[in-house]
């Protein structure tokens, strides 16, 4: 059973959202997603200051099995990056929603939250992926 | 290999100030001929300054710590490990062969040889032309899905940029489409292994540039709808591209051409029996059918009269252009000349034929020892597949601690974790050139290490034991870049 | 049979116990009509037979007098390259996926990488591509890739690079919107002139192409051209021979007028002059290097060297993450082979050799390139070309279409040279020659006494 916290958002890339005030969003990749990743070796987060869009690739995870590509969920302007993942990726795997998390985003516009899952749907949705 | 308990030290570690193979060095030339100071060189590059005994004892105890076709059975599916025959290394290295700039008059004995490669590989194919340019299957796959799009914008069909593929498909077939400015399409397998038909007939649209597919799968088995996917796919005017790394599984039994593809791509270094090398050089032949012959990779052999020659840019105008700075992996083509040669039309024939009965024995012997094929009510085609899914929730081993295991035993593993579709997969190649009573040693082993996940799980999970390493911590690798040696500061 | 070591007993056994009373019915899934009919292939023959037929084309080929280079180079190969290349244990290895089974293999490329990261004085070297023409499709590919500062898609292509590898970046690279965009050279130098340039500077550019020595063997201002590049924020992609790396300066230290910002971005070239034969053309390896900040986005393999679990040493491929990965970024590659065995015969060729070795190599040919230039321009209606310092290369210009000629010493067992004329016109009659350790000066005399005669005679005839 894959710790999925119930005061964040999800999305089906395995991203979480932990909206803050003022429209501000932190965005992390859940445990799910760390745990198929396997012991990451590398983490790259985006520039800060860079606008992305709903949807944007803009930072990438690698593992020795794979590599992938991080989505934004939210549309705004970066804010920060957790430049601590550079020289330790594996905060990520130790802690993927508090240490670990990836970026920070100012959001442009309020979020509509029906756009992203809660912590129930997302864990319907991994039970069904499963299948 | 147990003896080699010392490691190998680097050749750079061996080295001493003012020592060299002197033996090698080009006499000192008289004359004033220098390269000006600012061109310069400041400092000389590090490279060794070793004896040649010491050359040659360190690179021979280097190769002692491989494991190669010409030492153990090698059964990795989808790279065909068959005999790579001396005959073919020793008559490709004729000094005149061997000594030929490739930009001279065009050399006749060589191009013969060329030639009646690419005629061999159109007859064995059913396809219409052939090309020997690509240096690999990737570059063979990049020349096939160009030529498809080129075929398409030729015709004014600019908006044909969607290539349809199966999920089990090897990881370079997307990369591919992506390179020629094609997005990809997937659609899923059945319960057998095959296509799917409808999501097939789905995906079809008037953005279908084509279709890549192998036969049989990369699951081991053969697609026996394949007529009906070609017409379906051709009615909705896409192409029909050929990925031949099972080529092994069909040669002389069923030609791609008549199955209706338009364009294939060979692993000469797989069916034709060319080293592998280490890694390497390969040569990725490609047939078309008429509609894409105009396309093909120059340059191609020719024939004026009794004359072989080069048909380049002006011959080809249509041509997606070259792909290498001559024409290709010339030596790997001639290695494969002279396996073809060797095996004349009875042992082509043989080729699927010994293929097919050492992979169904081994499958059905495998199966008869509690081992789980993936399609247990299909034939193998020249490789199958076992899952290990049930052993990984019994024993909690998996397919990797399999493959290190084997090691141990004298084997190199499997194919591992390809096809992505079957989990906790090993696939299984013998070829045609083992005996039964390698196969059976073979079977012995994994027999021997089913029982130790039962009763000695931790010799698995350790594995492997007897190797000049242990099992490395590739995590490691790839957080502590460590990719050349500095001299200590 | 041919490599098939089944008796019949043997398939009788197997077939009894698979269940099927012949091989054939093991293909009973085949749609019968699509089953093939018999071969039109030649029947097989036996090692001696074709041994004989392999020996009469090898001679009808010969072993004629070689003054070709433009991207191949005959060089010396000592005995212990291929005597060691061809053991089974390197020939018939597969790719070192299984790390532990395959030491001998990956500490090979390990030392290959060390070694052209030490040639090209660059951080971190791949386990080679296919040719020097596709590395340079790749080396724009990446540089597409790792250039943050362009959004363009364009890339500076002199004419003073091989043409065969624009032809092949292009068919390469075109498909996925590069736009190469052709810089002209000097006619009396033959070199690229940084004036030329200029119309791009402060453009959104991506990447300069520099080739050293150029295709005509002429020797590039590389510093002010680097630094220009990386002044306009363009990356500098080097295609370098690596036997002129023993004497020419490494592109890694290229350039050294801008701050903190020294040296090529991307190395490439061909590494067959290594221990490679001609062969007529193949097979080849391309190397590739690259500063450490932009090894994510370098293609093809590469070894790392880590420990076991009881901390012993030891070499595995590594980032292979990326390898399928790179489709993410702007610009895709599919590579996933690398020239193994050519890789192994380069090793212990550099082994051997040493810088003391190469040096010699390089400063050989030198010597007799210029030694070959003064031979032929004695000989009236041929001159040299250029007037920039050369390597082991040189343009000469005839008073007579070059094909003519070539053929009459051709038909006399001499290759003379490549003949420029249909890809550089402007340059009228010219022919590029090369002339490398292995000719001696008896060598160059026979050339220069047939080609004198061939001059005079058609003089004569005219």
């Amino acid at each position: 059973m894959s710790n999925i916290p119930s005061d964040l958002r999800y999305t089906k890339s395995h991203e979480w959202v932990r909206l803050g005030a003022n429209d501000a969003a932190e965005i992390g990749i859940s445990e799910h997603a760390q745990s198929a990743l396997g012991d990451l070796v590398f983490v790259e987060v985006p520039d800060v200051g860079r606008a992305v869009k709903a949807g944007d690739a803009c930072a990438v995870v690698e593992s020795v099995k794979a590599a992938s590509d991080v989505y934004s969920p939210v549309s705004g302007k970066v804010t920060a990056g957790n430049a601590a993942l550079a020289a330790q990726p594996e905060l990520l795997n130790q802690d993927p929603y508090g240490a670990g998390w990836m970026f920070r985003v100012q959001m442009s516009a309020p979020l509509d939250p029906a756009s992203l899952m809660s912590a129930v749907e997302y864990a319907k949705y991994l039970a069904d992926e499963a299948k | 290999m147990a003896e080699l308990q010392a490691r190998e030290p680097l050749i750079f570690e061996l080295s001493k100030p003012g020592r060299g193979a002197g033996t090698q060095y080009p006499p000192r030339t008289a004359g004033t001929a220098e390269i000006p100071a600012p061109y310069r060189r400041a400092a000389p590059p590090l490279l060794p300054e070793v004896s040649e005994l010491q050359v040659v004892r360190h690179f021979t105890r280097l190769s002692q710590m491989n494991f190669s076709i010409d030492t153990h059975f090698y059964p990795l599916g989808s790279c065909t490990m068959k005999y790579n025959p001396k005959a073919c290394n020793s008559f490709a290295m004729l000094p005149e062969f061997l000594g030929r700039h490739p930009l001279g008059p065009e050399p006749q004995g060589f191009l013969a040889c060329m030639y009646e490669l690419q005629e061999m590989l159109r007859e064995i194919t059913g396809m219409q032309a052939v090309s020997l340019t690509p240096m690999a299957g990737a570059q063979g796959e990049f020349a096939g899905v160009a030529m498809i799009r080129a075929y398409h914008r030729a015709r004014n069909d600019l908006g044909r940029t969607e290539i349809i593929v199966p999920q089990a498909a090897h990881g370079t077939n997307p990369a591919t489409a992506a390179m020629c400015g094609c997005t990809v399409k997937e659609i899923p397998c059945d319960a057998n292994g095959d296509v799917d038909i409808d999501a097939l007939k789905a995906a079809v649209s008037p953005a279908t540039a084509g279709i890549m597919l192998t036969n049989p799968s990369t699951l081991g088995v053969f697609e026996c709808k394949i007529t009906e996917v070609a017409r379906i796919v051709h009615e909705a005017g896409g192409l029909l591209y050929y990925d031949g790394a099972n080529l092994n599984a069909i040669l002389g039994k069923v030609r791609p051409g008549d199955m209706g593809f338009d364009v294939i791509h060979m692993n000469l270094h797989k069916t034709f029996s060319t080293p592998h090398g280490g890694g390497g050089p390969g040569s990725g032949a490609v047939g078309v059918g008429a509609r894409l012959a105009p396309f093909l990779p120059i340059p191609v052999v020719g024939k004026d009269g009794a004359r072989f020659r080069w048909l380049t840019e002006r011959d080809l105008p249509q041509s997606i252009g070259r792909l290498s700075g001559f024409m290709g992996n010339a030596g790997v083509n001639l290695r494969a000349y002279i396996y073809m040669r060797l095996l004349g039309r009875e042992g082509m024939v043989r080729v699927a034929e010994f293929a097919a009965l050492n992979a169904n024995y081994l499958m059905k012997r495998l199966q008869a020892a509690g081992f789980e094929p993936a399609y247990p009510k299909r034939r193998a085609s020249h490789e199958f597949i076992i899952t290990l899914r049930a052993e990984n929730r019994l024993f909690h081993v998996t397919a990797m601690d399999v493959a290190k295991r084997l090691l141990d035993y004298g084997f190199h593993a499997p194919t591992t974790y390809f096809p992505l579709l079957v989990p906790e997969c090993l696939l299984i190649e013998p070829t045609e050139t083992e005996a039964k009573e390698d196969l059976d040693r073979f079977c012995d082993a994994l027999i021997a290490i089913r029982r130790e996940m039962e009763q000695e799980p931790e010799k698995l999970s350790a594995a492997p034991h007897t190797m000049p390493v242990r099992r490395l911590d590739d995590v490691r690798a790839a957080k502590q870049l460590d990719l050349a040696w500095k001299p200590a500061a | 049979m041919a490599f098939i070591p089944h008796t019949d007993d043997d398939i009788a056994q197997m077939l009894q116990l698979i269940g099927v009373p012949s091989i054939e019915d093991l293909f009973d899934e085949i749609p019968r009509e699509l089953r093939a009919g018999a071969l039109g292939v030649p029947p097989a023959l036996g090692e001696m037979e074709l041994g004989r037929l392999m020996s009469e084309r090898a001679a009808s080929d010969g072993r004629p007098l070689n003054f070709i280079g433009a991207g191949a180079y005959e060089h010396h190969i000592p005995a212990p390259v291929w005597a060691i290349t061809t053991r089974g244990e390197f020939y018939s290895a597969y790719t070192p996926y299984q790390a532990e089974a395959s030491q001998g293999t990956l500490q090979l490329i390990y030392e290959y990488q060390s070694m052209m990261c030490a040639l090209t004085g660059m951080e971190v070297s791949n386990a080679s591509l296919y040719d020097g023409a596709s590395a340079l499709a790749e080396a724009c590919l990446m540089a597409v890739r790792a250039n943050r500062a362009a959004n363009s898609r364009r890339i500076l292509l002199p004419r003073t690079v091989n043409p065969v590898y624009a032809q092949v970046a292009q068919a390469i690279a075109g498909n996925q919107g590069i736009i190469f965009e052709t810089v002209d050279f000097d006619r009396a130098a033959g070199r690229t002139l940084l004036e030329s340039l200029q119309p791009y500077s402060g453009q959104d550019v991506t990447a300069l192409v520099v080739q050293q020595p150029n295709f005509f063997g002429c020797l590039e201002e590389v510093d002010q051209l680097t630094d220009w590049a990386h002044r306009n924020k363009i990356l500098l992609i080097a295609v370098v021979n690596p036997t002129s790396l023993a004497l020419l300066e490494a592109p890694g230290r290229w350039g050294g007028q801008i701050e903190g910002n020294r040296g090529a971005d991307i190395v490439c070239g061909e590494g067959q002059p290594l221990g490679v034969p001609l062969a007529a053309g193949g097979p080849y390896f391309g190397f590739m290097a690259t500063r450490m900040q932009y090894v994510r986005q370098m293609p093809g393999r590469i070894v790392g060297r880590t420990v076991d679990v009881d901390g012993r040493p030891g070499f595995s491929l590594t980032l292979q993450a990326r390898e399928q990965h790179i489709r993410r970024s702007k610009a895709t590659s599919n590579i996933c082979t690398n020239q193994g065995l050519l890789v192994t015969a380069a090793t212990i060729y550099m082994s051997l050799l040493g810088a003391a070795g190469l040096s010699r190599v390089a400063a050989a040919s030198v010597q007799r390139t210029a030694d070959l230039v003064a031979a032929l321009s004695r000989i009236a209606g041929i001159k040299a070309a250029f007037s920039a310092p050369r390597f082991h290369e040189a343009v000469l210009v005839l008073d007579r279409p070059v094909a003519p000629v070539l053929a009459a010493l051709a038909r006399r067992g001499i290759f003379g040279g490549l003949d420029l004329s249909e890809r550089f016109p402007e340059l009228g009659a010219a022919l590029l020659v090369c002339a490398t350790e292995t000719k001696t000066a008896a060598d160059i005399d026979a050339y220069a006494g047939v080609l004198a005669d061939i001059m005079n005679q058609s003089r004569a005839a005219a």
